[in-house]
């Protein structure tokens, strides 16, 4: 199975992406049909920034007191029938839920798209012990047949277009029908067919959640397919992996985040499949119930005050949607099921600044600041950026250029002594008013633009020559 | 009105006529401009590559040599939207109470150029006169940062001769990015071929933005590819005559 771990950093895991045509042209489109579509989604509601402003406080809120709505959640859980574990990290909880699979008597799980237990690596780890994970959601199903990675919080299969889908399938699938067409009825078609007969066969369903309402030890999951209702309601025993910063106080709250959710994700006014359970029934649904709390570093976000905003997250995608980045890169390039400029300030606060990978992270961006303007629990992602940026370890030739570019640029007597050199070496290296290559550190910037040559004199020396000290 | 001139690094070092164009229009106008020697960088760019400490003195200077102007003018949208955003996070990052108050007291009467001119001053007719089919890229510090709307759209709509020519996907980001230019040049590239197409597209002569930084990058490109199309900043164009 493919992992995003030992990924090269950003720029060059980018550079490979932006020279792929297929790539390009695939993320384009689908990024640019569902920027339009959101836009119209949200200009229905006349009310929407206080939605997301409320949305804001009710997390903020909620991440405040989280030790209070998380204990209340394990209560009502309880009460309800279910069982609740704590997850300190991706090992302890991956070792919890293939426990607890062990113990229904299965080798095989059906599951419900989740991020949670993408970021913890469930299937590979269930894997391990022989046990397999079958992804029901169409795009992940798509990805895991395909050996590949997910790409997109909400679309894992972005990178890929039906015509790749079809071979896919053709290929993978047992069972696919001779003479599928790329026609996204016939593959979903086909899709339908080969997971019925998984939903059917499996003992165990696990999922994450959208929403932990704690108040009633519910958890909502919002979907599109259909999948996710079938994995929480057809196998006896259900395990759901949820992030500690999943839990909401109330149903009122809830409210807010499902008239925010679809419409910043998949741009409709609301979602075909909502479903929400309590513990368990006599009449229906799972006989077992097991909520798997996770933590995996989000306690030490929450103690970092810019960059717990991320922890507000609702997964819904908006922000790579109009990302000018993550357009041109696509999602691998980040090295991370979170990707886009939500995952550049996930990644690096979940995973920690150690490896270049995540080190590169909060670079992958120019800060223009579209993903803030989306965002529906307004998260200044461009602020939580440059907050990381001032965290990294800088390479020492940058912090050496810095530092001396520094020492310049706060004083006018140096920047005026070294806007004299420049003017003095227009004579050699500007002529023709274009410079066509730099040396490093800024060779880069000739690659593909000039750069313009020093002017003869800087506004300074011209104020200084023509009207005397200001 | 009694107006300081922050002309901003890089325009200083490499873009003079910028600053010579802001100074013209200003005193068209009947304003008093002057340009405190003082002055230096903003420190935008240390503070965004992840170098907050080295930009705190940059903040005080500009706090310090600002403090008495009635108003202060920049042809930056993107400088003014790091004095108008950042500086007072990072004043009270530094734990200094002086510096605070300095710069809470000059935020405030920071402009960038088009703002002072469409929404304080309210002139959208400065009397500019250029013969040539323009076309307007919205900065991404002006646009979402800053927010000065429609004002340097205003101010084009004002200038005798000028054929205003919509760029399409206007909004999106050239890929300038400070650093980013450098650090993710493949990316950047990227982000300013699609731009530069819609540039094209528009069949104008002229890019104008309220940044030169952004116009550097739009520029660079304009001219590897010999597009024959030049860019401008807004003040430039403002301050041409017949």
């Amino acid at each position: 199975m493919p992992t995003y771990l030992g990924m090269p950093a950003f720029p060059e895991a980018a550079r490979t992406a932006v020279a792929d045509s297929q790539l390009r042209r695939n993320l384009t489109h689908a990024t640019h049909t569902i920027r339009a579509k959101r836009a119209g989604a949200v200009a229905e509601l006349s009310d929407w920034e206080q939605l997301r402003q409320a949305a804001k406080a009710i997390k903020d809120h909620t991440l405040a007191h989280l030790d209070t709505y998380l204990l209340r959640l394990e209560e009502n859980v309880t009460k309800a029938g279910g069982q609740v574990h704590w997850a300190r990290d991706a090992a302890e909880a991956n070792a919890v839920v293939a426990g607890l699979v062990r113990q229904a008597g299965a080798d095989r799980v059906v599951k419900v798209k989740s991020m949670a237990t993408q970021e913890i690596g469930l299937n590979e780890a269930l894997a391990a012990q022989g046990i397999k994970a079958k992804e029901t959601d169409l795009a992940e199903l798509i990805v895991q047949l395909g050996h590949d990675l997910p790409s997109h919080i909400l679309v894992p299969a972005i990178h890929k277009n039906r015509a790749e889908i079809r071979e896919i399938f053709r290929r993978e699938m047992p069972g696919a029908p001779p003479g599928l067409t790329d026609e996204p009825a016939a593959l979903a078609a086909a899709a339908r067919a080969h997971l019925r007969q998984e939903f059917l066969a499996a003992k165990v369903g696990i999922s994450g959640a959208n929403f932990a309402i704690a108040d009633t030890g519910s958890l909502v999951v919002v979907e599109s397919e259909g999948n996710g209702r079938m994995c929480v309601t057809l196998p006896e025993t259900l395990i759901s992996v949820v992030g500690i910063e999943k839990i909401l106080p109330s149903w009122r709250d809830l409210e807010v985040f499902l008239a925010l959710l679809p419409r910043s994700s998949t741009a409709e006014r609301m979602n075909p499949y909502t479903s929400i359970w309590t513990g368990v029934h006599d009449v229906d649904g799972p006989k077992v119930f097991h909520l798997v709390l996770v933590d995996n570093g989000r306690t030490a976000s929450l103690a970092d005050g810019t960059g717990r905003q991320a922890l507000r997250c609702i997964r819904c995608s908006a922000c790579l949607n109009v990302c000018p980045v993550y357009e041109r890169t696509g999602g691998h390039a980040y090295g991370s099921p979170y990707p886009g400029p939500i995952g550049a300030i996930i990644s690096p606060q979940l995973r920690g600044l150690d490896s270049a990978a995540d080190r590169s992270l909060p670079f992958a961006s120019t800060l223009c600041g579209a993903c803030y303007e989306v965002c529906p629990v307004a998260i200044n992602i461009p602020e939580a950026l440059v907050h990381l940026r001032a965290k990294v370890k800088h390479p020492w030739p940058e912090r050496t250029v810095f530092h001396l570019s520094g020492q310049v640029l706060a004083s006018p007597r140096r920047l005026a002594a070294v806007q004299r050199m420049a003017s003095a070496s227009r004579r050699i290296v500007g002529r023709s008013g274009r410079i066509r290559r730099l040396p490093p550190p800024v060779s880069g910037w000739t690659q593909t633009r000039d750069a313009p040559a020093p002017p003869p004199e800087s506004f300074r020396a011209w104020w200084l020559r023509t009207r005397g000290r200001g | 009105m009694r107006i300081g001139l922050f002309v901003t690094c890089l325009t200083d070092t490499l873009f003079p006529e910028t600053g010579k164009a802001v100074v013209s229009v200003l005193e068209r106008l009947g304003h008093q401009v002057e340009f405190p020697a003082g002055q230096a960088c903003c420190g935008q760019m240390h503070f965004n590559t992840g170098y907050r400490r080295e930009a705190v003195p940059m903040a005080r200077t500009f706090a310090e040599v600002f403090g008495s102007y009635e108003a202060i003018v920049t042809p930056s949208a993107s400088c003014a939207s790091m004095v108008h955003e950042y500086y007072p996070a990072l004043a009270a990052e530094a734990g200094d109470a002086g510096l605070q108050r300095a710069v809470a007291d000059v935020v405030p009467r920071t402009y960038e150029l088009s703002v002072l001119l469409a929404d304080v001053l309210q002139v959208t007719d400065v009397g500019a006169y250029f013969p040539h089919r323009v076309t307007y890229h919205p900065t991404c510090h002006g646009l979402r940062m800053l927010r000065v709307g429609d004002a340097p759209l205003r101010l084009l709509r004002g200038v005798r001769g000028l054929d205003l020519a919509g760029l399409p996907d206007a909004e999106s980001c050239c890929g300038f990015g400070g650093t980013f230019a450098v650090k993710n040049s493949d990316v950047s590239a990227a982000m300013c071929a699609d731009k530069v197409a819609a540039v094209r597209q528009t069949r104008a002569e002229v890019v104008c933005a309220t940044d030169n930084s952004c116009l550097m990058h739009i520029g660079g490109a304009l001219s590897r590819l010999r597009y024959g199309v030049i860019v401008k900043h807004l003040a430039e164009i403002l301050a041409s005559t017949d």
